[in-house]
């Protein structure tokens, strides 16, 4: 398993840059353009000459190597630097977003805690949630329960956060005027009051976001958990005399996380992508809408690096899971 | 070892597989979920193909004096609502006739949800099971599947309009032309989830007993994984499908809010209730009406789906 | 003493409550504590030169300052300036080459260091510099050198004579930033300086005290503002992101928030929102037209690239008058306005409907819908439904139209109706909607351009800023079509090409005398919209802003930033 993890750690070094190749020649290929949002009343050969001032005069093959020049070795030496108070960096050009004119990582950096506070938590809560709900919805599978849970799971997988997050607004901020409609990213949790405000400012979109996670995690929970019940080692389990709580939470419980374990690593990566329509429906300005942001403005710098990171967590959280499936079911060999 | 394995080692005689499949439907019968799901399905089905034949108002036709006219049931509630038997769902706020465009709405947001699920559960189960069960198969799919994960779908959509748009419309029309482009870029990017759940229960699948036992007589690759692999991961992909209709209808509509969708006089039930949220106060029904259709075809096929599963099982089946 | 009686004048034209008037000038700077403003487009820099998008230009107008501004009618008021320059009183010269201004004496920066004229100098270096790439570079135009006379008098001087000389350093887009600060950020190390990018030392009413990109800017009183008794406000909110409807809800429903920029949302929308009555909407027009421009050239797709949509063929039916000005004919504007505007919005028949003395008042004509008479045209020019499928044609061509637009709820309600007045009189309309970042993103890449114009006609707004539209007419001569070899760029998009008008244009650039100005610009209005079609004009839209009930002192100025005159602002005490 040991060496496993270490050739797939070694095979994520190609991937990866594979990965980023693909991505800078997809953007490279989109249409669209950092220009487009700037007003019409600016004539085409001032933007032509703003394009030039971005470095879009380069070519690709150009342009390419240098973000990764950037990435790679640049944007480390200056943490080194800010970390050690060394100068490796020596003034070396970072990675700069088209539309701020700022290093990519600062914005990161700045954007990463409302992303963690809300999707993060709501990813937790939701899993939370959905664990018990899959679990007792299939050992009591038909009963109210279960007929409620997947009730509710289905509606509100079915109805799309750009009605569910608005709706809770009218109804929370308008009308009864309980919580705050836009988030304020400013806050410092200091004390109690401002621990009651963040709490507050978080209720809404946590709950629109975590009613997806929940619906998703508890259908592939209840849906294994089902082929689980129906095997032959649990009827041996409980002819051996073992309580029906060992049978279920030791024995079927852990047949049954090979589904959900991939569900949850893929789920993870998503956090740090953000949640792009609630996010801008409550305003948490977090990194789906800087990512959206950068999108739509043609921010390749941003785009590029935001995606490049989401790959680096997506391929390491399938990793992890791999090797978790290696750990559920020893049965699961990698040569 | 398990019985699993009877059904499908038997000589499958043709008397034998009707009584099989009535023994599915007698079983899927029992379900009253599921019984339900099948009506509406059927219903809702209807209701938007033969919907329009016999409601013969044209969804385009804009009729901007009857504007903002309220469903019929509102005259319960205020007398003085203006109402049509006309229009008896309302009309919206360029007095287009909302039942009408929920019929055309419904054509075009269930064959969009349908083709791109079916075409995405086809893809995640192919690479799923060819990754779990062909080991030399692995790697390469499962970093094809980290590539897509990654890359992000809206320039993937943008390049994929400007490249593939005009070819398709000129073959297949405008409408076709974009309908094949919304469901296939659908399709092709969310098949992922699929493919690695699939994946992680053939690898779990494939060292069991039967499997093993089932390759030492000599079952051929193939007829491993169609007989004995693909039924025991069929509840995962049943959620994947329930899970996958209703993301490929909510993204359908995300897409035209892009301005990446259907030409704006093309209604989708996405659609329809992403232009109502803003008077959702106003007019609650602009909101209901699609979401109620969009959320009971879900539910629906969710019910198929647990009955489907039930009813394809052996061992509750022969209970 | 000046610049005092013309804030005062301004404020006072259109002070509607003028006992709050009064309050807000008696208070004491900071008086009414803090201000809370939301804009739904995020502001990422607030360095107007690095970037032209209006949302960053107007956050960073509460911070920085121009020479002068524009008021709400459109006049120049001094800001840093003694007094406007003008041929009368001897700051612009006979010859129209050169403007002298006078900063107003014992001006400081918001760190405390005096503005001088050398200020302005390196604004305009900074901004002319080749390598900077500096979105504001046109307001520069034709500029040959600005130089210091002494530490208060700025003379800028011209390389050709300038009828309207306000370009540098005046209104919102172009201020003045401060020589200290930006010194090491000249050319191609503009981007270097984030510090000073996002947080610029000004002279407006506030200072920043903390700057996040995309999403929020704190900002507080300048303590060394001019005026002493203001900003009434001690600090000030300025959130970003969302959408215009959420921006709305806030000042108008929930209050969180006393101002709200740009709702574009449709009227009823507005309406019910107001209705909450925490808050008030309010209009102003300027010059933004929401127009349908013809391509005179053929986008069919079966010409070879490089030659689709470009002079060398003609359109192969939108090149007949007739059939322009009877698709303008069947259009019923006040309907669109009614639907998509409501009283933010207004029927035109005017590429330039502002200001007053630009905008063509005869060319009324197309005000009133005429199927009857868009059909009768086309009858006798020859184009009949000769084959009964309900599409007119003419010589095997049919009426079959590409309508295409960005995507945007209110120009998706226009092609609808429009696509069902066109109905009426035998044209088909295939409708075609573009994410507004690949229509206006000007990559000669993609076919989706409002420039490359693949289609028979499109819809979009375009505007002037400041008040003289001698450059925007400028933009329909024949060498600004977008063609290959100019990769696709130029801003006549409809590949209009008339000598006459070309030589109009260049009579135009010569003339100074503001009578003859505004007849030429007329007439060139005339050719563009009622003589020939080529462009039609629909809905000459109005800014809708919104401000809580509480807050006094707005003034919605739509030739310069909505924020002009934020130091103005107050909260209004019951």
């Amino acid at each position: 398993m040991l060496i496993y993890t270490f050739r797939r750690l070694l095979i994520s070094i190609p991937t990866l840059l594979f990965i980023a190749f693909v991505i800078f020649m997809l953007l490279e290929l989109a249409p669209g353009d950092p220009m487009a949002q700037m007003p019409l009343t600016i004539p085409p050969e001032v933007k032509e000459k703003m394009r030039i001032a971005l470095g879009l005069g380069e070519p690709w093959y150009v342009r390419f190597p240098l973000w990764l020049k950037q990435f790679f070795i640049v944007e480390p030496q200056y943490w080194i630097d800010s970390a050690f108070g060394t100068n490796f960096a020596d003034g070396k050009q970072r990675i700069i977003s088209f539309q701020s004119r700022s290093p990519v990582f600062d914005v990161i950096a700045q954007r990463l805690p409302q992303t963690l506070w809300v999707v993060g938590m709501s990813y937790v809560v939701g899993v939370l949630i959905a664990l018990p709900i899959g679990i007792i919805s299939a050992y009591r599978q038909y009963s109210v329960f279960d007929q409620a849970g997947t009730f509710v799971s289905m509606i509100g997988f079915s109805v799309p956060p750009f009605f569910s997050g608005v709706l809770l607004i009218v109804i929370f901020s308008v009308q009864l005027g309980w919580l705050p409609s836009i988030y304020d990213t400013t806050l410092v949790v200091r004390d109690w009051a401002t621990f009651k405000q963040q709490l507050m400012q978080m209720v809404m979109p946590v709950m629109v976001l975590a009613l997806q996670t929940t619906a998703t995690v508890s259908r592939y929970m209840r849906a294994s958990m089902l082929d689980n019940l129906s095997q032959d080692y649990v009827r041996t389990a409980r002819a051996k005399g073992m309580t029906e709580s060992v049978v279920v939470m030791k024995h079927v419980l852990r047949n049954s996380m090979i589904p959900v374990v991939t569900v949850i690593a893929l789920g993870i990566p998503a956090i740090f992508g953000g949640a792009i329509i609630t996010e801008q429906i409550f305003k948490v300005n977090g990194l789906g809408q800087l990512l959206i942001l950068a999108l739509q403005g043609s921010d390749i710098p941003m785009v590029m690096t935001i995606t490049f990171l989401l790959a680096v967590l997506i391929v390491f959280m399938n990793l992890i899971a791999d090797v978790l499936y290696g750990i559920l079911d020893p049965r699961i060999r990698y040569e | 070892m398990s019985d699993l394995t009877q059904p499908v080692i038997a000589t499958p005689a043709p008397a034998k597989i009707r009584s099989q499949w009535w023994d599915v439907w007698a079983q899927f019968r029992t379900h009253k979920g599921a019984v339900f799901g099948l009506g509406f399905l059927i219903f809702i089905t209807l209701f938007v193909t033969i919907g329009p034949w016999l409601w013969t108002v044209e969804p385009g036709k804009l009729d901007i004096r009857n504007k903002d006219v309220r469903p019929i049931y509102q005259v319960l509630f205020d007398s003085n609502a203006k109402v049509s038997w006309n229009h008896p769902m309302g009309t919206d706020n360029l007095g287009r006739d909302i039942m009408a465009n929920i019929m055309q709405g419904g054509r075009i947001s269930l064959a969009v949800g349908w083709t791109a699920m079916i075409l995405a559960v086809f893809i995640g189960t192919l690479i799923g099971v060819l990754a779990g069960y062909f080991r030399k198969a692995d790697g390469l799919l499962m970093r094809f599947t980290d590539l897509v994960l990654a890359l992000p779908l809206l320039p993937l959509l943008l390049v994929m309009m400007l490249l593939f748009r005009d070819p398709l419309r000129a073959s297949f029309g405008p409408e076709n032309g974009i309908f094949i482009l919304i469901v296939v870029g659908i399709g092709i990017t969310s098949w992922m989830q699929t493919a690695r759940i699939v994946r992680g229960d053939v690898m779990a699948l494939k060292e069991r007993e039967f499997v093993l036992a089932a390759r030492s007589i000599g079952t051929p690759s193939r007829r491993i994984i169609t007989r004995h692999l693909l039924p025991n991961v069929l509840s995962p992909i049943m959620v994947s499908a329930t899970l996958g209709l209703a993301t490929a209808i909510i993204t359908e509509s995300a897409l035209s809010f892009l301005g990446l969708g259907f030409p704006s006089d093309f209604p989708t039930w996405g659609k329809i209730l992403f232009d109502s949220v803003d008077r959702m106060t106003a007019f609650p029904e602009r909101v209901i009406w699609p979401g109620l259709a969009i959320s009971l075809t879900v539910l629906a096929v969710n019910y198929i789906g647990d009955g489907l599963r039930d009813a394809l099982d052996p061992k509750i089946r022969g209970l | 003493m000046k610049l005092k009686t013309a804030l005062m004048g301004a404020a006072a034209a259109v002070a509607f409550a003028p006992m709050a008037f009064a309050q807000g000038h008696d208070g004491e700077r900071g008086s009414s504590g803090h201000l809370n403003i939301i804009y739904w487009q995020a502001p990422s820099i607030l360095n107007p030169f690095l970037s032209g998008g209006t949302k960053d230009v107007e956050a960073s107008s509460i911070i920085l300052e121009p020479l002068a501004r524009y008021d709400e009618t459109g006049t120049l008021v001094p800001y840093l300036a003694e007094d406007i320059p003008t041929v009368a009183n001897g700051g612009v010269s006979e010859d129209l080459t050169t403007i002298t201004w006078k900063l107003k004496e014992g001006l400081l920066w918001s760190d405390g260091t005096p503005v001088t004229a050398n200020d302005a100098v390196f604004t305009a270096e900074y901004c002319m510099h080749p390598e900077g790439g500096c979105a504001q570079l046109s307001k520069y135009n034709g500029v040959q050198s600005v130089e210091a006379v002494d530490d208060l008098t700025i003379l800028i001087t011209f390389a050709t004579p300038q009828p309207n000389p306000y370009g540098p350093l005046v209104g919102g887009q172009s201020p003045m930033i401060q020589a200290a600060q930006f010194a090491d950020c000249l050319g191609a190390r503009a981007p270097e300086c984030t510090e000073a990018n996002f947080g610029p030392i000004g002279t407006g009413p506030f200072v920043v005290t903390d700057f996040r990109t995309n999403d929020v800017i704190q900002l507080e009183a300048n303590p060394n503002y001019r005026d002493a008794s203001k900003p009434a406000f001690a600090t000030v909110t300025f959130k970003g992101g969302g959408d215009a409807t959420a921006a709305g809800r806030a000042v108008l429903e929930t209050g969180e928030f006393d101002y709200a920029w740009n709702l574009q949302l449709a009227p009823d929308v507005i309406a019910s929102m107001a209705a909450a009555g925490v808050g008030t909407p309010v209009t102003a027009f300027g010059t933004l037209v929401e127009r349908i421009e013809m391509n005179l050239t053929d986008p069919s797709p079966s010409l070879p690239e490089g030659e689709r949509s470009t002079a060398m063929h003609p359109h192969p039916f939108l090149s007949d008058e007739a059939v322009r000005r009877a698709l303008s004919m069947a259009i019923d504007r006040d309907l669109l306005v009614e639907v998509g505007y409501g009283d933010a919005g207004r029927a035109t028949c005017n590429l330039v409907p502002g200001p007053e003395i630009y905008a063509s008042v005869d060319n009324t004509d197309c005000l009133v819908q005429d199927v009857d008479g868009a059909n009768a045209l086309l009858d006798e020019a020859g184009w009949v439904d000769t084959n009964g499928n309900g599409i007119r044609d003419k010589d095997g061509v049919e009426l079959r139209i590409l309508f295409q637009t960005s995507t945007n709820a209110v120009r998706q309600d226009f092609q609808a109706l429009i696509k069902d007045m066109w109905d009426q009189i035998g044209v088909e309309t295939e409708l075609r909607n573009i994410d507004a970042s690949v229509f206006f993103g000007g990559d000669p890449g993609s076919p989706d351009t409002f420039e490359k114009f693949y289609a028979d006609v499109e819809m979009y707004a375009n505007n002037f800023d400041g008040t003289d539209p001698q450059s925007y007419l400028a933009a329909y001569t024949c060498d600004k079509a977008p063609r290959p070899a100019t990769q696709w760029q130029g801003e006549n998009i409809n590949r209009f090409c008339d000598p006459e008008y070309d030589a109009l244009i260049a009579e135009l650039q010569q003339t100074a005398d503001i009578d003859e100005r505004s007849a030429l610009a007329r007439r060139l209005n005339d050719m563009l919209t009622k003589d020939t079609m080529t462009i039609v004009p629909l809905v000459d839209r109005g800014r809708v802003s919104a401000h809580a009930n509480s807050l006094g002192g707005v003034v919605l100025n739509t030739w310069d930033s909505e924020l002009w005159n934020v130091a103005d602002w107050y909260r209004i005490t019951e």
